[in-house]
């Protein structure tokens, strides 16, 4: 059932972010096998599957991170493939946030310092990268822990704190990779529930990857990796 | 569900109407199937003639459905032993399931399509059920959890199945 065009979900057609046809080993392991799939603006994708599939990979693929030994990526109407290195870093700055299994946070850092920190980067005034992330802690009930270090935050607020941080720039498309794989039921449930409030707020398409049916079940939309290829699972096909 | 041990339950609580008990019965344990209420009347009836609840005066003007029933101590045993009382396990398997995925692999058919419908079966319903989480009340959460948790043991079941369908398939063909 792996597609040689995209797969997406019906009724959308306003791709965001596509991978067509998609190869990428790693020596002589071959991690993607033609992987082909489209994102629509504004939705929340889950990629699924087994340990090894690629899923990660093809997350990888999808944000710039590796290039495909062939086969293209497309983000908004251009070859991210095609880029240069310092454009993809420049478009991954700008237009993308993440969200990792373990919040990569700064740990010596406060929770404001943190969030800050891509709008420093991107050259944002201090005072305003502040306050947006002092705007961010109120809106995400973590107001309190605005100057206490990430290192002495609990699972789950580490995780909120490593969202308000993807978002605060913005991004076009936010990538969280196993987001909630660290976390208990509860912290995860969440986690969860906040970033899909957060991105439907912001207007934010995301790319999940999970292993976990309950997490993806979050999403408008999954889709399985299988052996390095992509498999639909739409709805429509249940109907049929 | 047994109605009337969730009754006999409602009553331990305090003395009741029939009506009284309708409600709290829909909004704990209807959930979208609401207790009629003639099953309600029907159901104290038989636990007074079991001596498990006993009548109380009717109220002035009343009908016999503003009687007010309160559990007896037989009653209370009831309940103690019912709340005791582990559920069964879940002691068969998913027969349908597995029943498609035999067929398919002797019928010469794709078992992995079979499977893959399922799934995706399987993933709209916990989507529904998360979003049933998202916006329900706390007895909404939990009866979601219920489900999802369930659908989660069923998928992983499915994930299995897949990975061991070359097997199966040779078992089942050589058969």
């Amino acid at each position: 059932m792996s597609a040689a065009i995209p797969p997406v979900a019906a009724g959308r057609s306003d791709r965001l972010v596509e991978a067509r046809n998609v190869y990428r080993s790693f020596g002589q392991t071959p991690a993607l096998r033609g992987a082909s799939l489209s994102v629509a603006r504004g939705e929340i994708l889950a990629i699924m599957g087994p340990s090894g599939s690629g899923k990660s990979t093809l997350l990888h693929c999808l944000a710039g991170i590796f290039t495909p030994d062939s086969g293209e990526v497309w983000f908004d109407g251009r070859r991210l493939d095609e880029l240069s290195d310092t454009k993809r870093t420049e478009l991954r700055r700008t237009a993308f946030g993440f969200v990792f299994q373990f919040g990569q946070l700064v740990p010596e850092l406060s929770t404001a310092d943190n969030i800050a920190l891509p709008l420093l980067l991107n050259k944002v005034s201090r005072r305003t990268a502040y306050k947006k992330a002092h705007d961010w802690l109120e809106r995400l009930g973590l107001g309190d822990l605005a100057a206490r270090r990430t290192g002495e935050l609990s699972g789950g607020q580490a995780q909120r704190v490593a969202l308000a941080r993807a978002l605060v720039a913005q991004p076009k498309l936010l990538f969280a990779d196993e987001p909630t794989g660290s976390l208990d039921s509860l912290a995860s449930e969440m986690v969860m529930d906040l970033l899909v409030s957060l991105a439907r707020e912001e207007g934010t398409t995301v790319v999940l990857v999970t292993h976990d049916a309950r997490v993806a079940a979050y999403a408008d939309r999954e889709v399985m990796v299988r052996d390095g290829k992509v498999t639909t699972l739409s709805a429509a096909e249940v109907v049929r | 569900m047994s109605v009337p041990l969730t009754l006999l339950g409602l009553l331990e609580r305090e003395p009741s109407h029939g009506y009284d008990l309708k409600r709290d019965y829909d909004a704990y344990f209807g959930r979208g199937k609401p207790l009629p209420f003639g099953q309600v009347y029907a159901t104290l009836g038989r636990l007074a003639r079991d001596g498990m609840v006993e009548p109380q005066d009717a109220e002035p003007g009343a009908g016999p459905d503003r009687k007010r029933y309160a559990i007896t101590s037989i009653g209370v045993t009831e309940v103690e032993a019912w709340l005791a009382e582990p559920a069964e396990a879940e002691p068969h398997l998913q027969t349908v399931l597995f029943a498609k995925v035999v067929l398919a692999l002797m019928l010469g058919r794709s078992a992995e399509g079979y499977l893959d419908i399922q799934r995706a079966a399987h993933l709209q319903r916990m989507r529904e059920l998360t979003e049933i989480k998202r916006k329900g009340s706390l007895v909404d959460v939990l009866l979601a959890d219920h489900g999802l948790f369930h659908l989660e043991a069923d998928l992983r079941w499915i994930d299995m199945t897949s990975a061991r369908l070359n097997a199966l398939a040779e078992m089942v063909r050589g058969a």
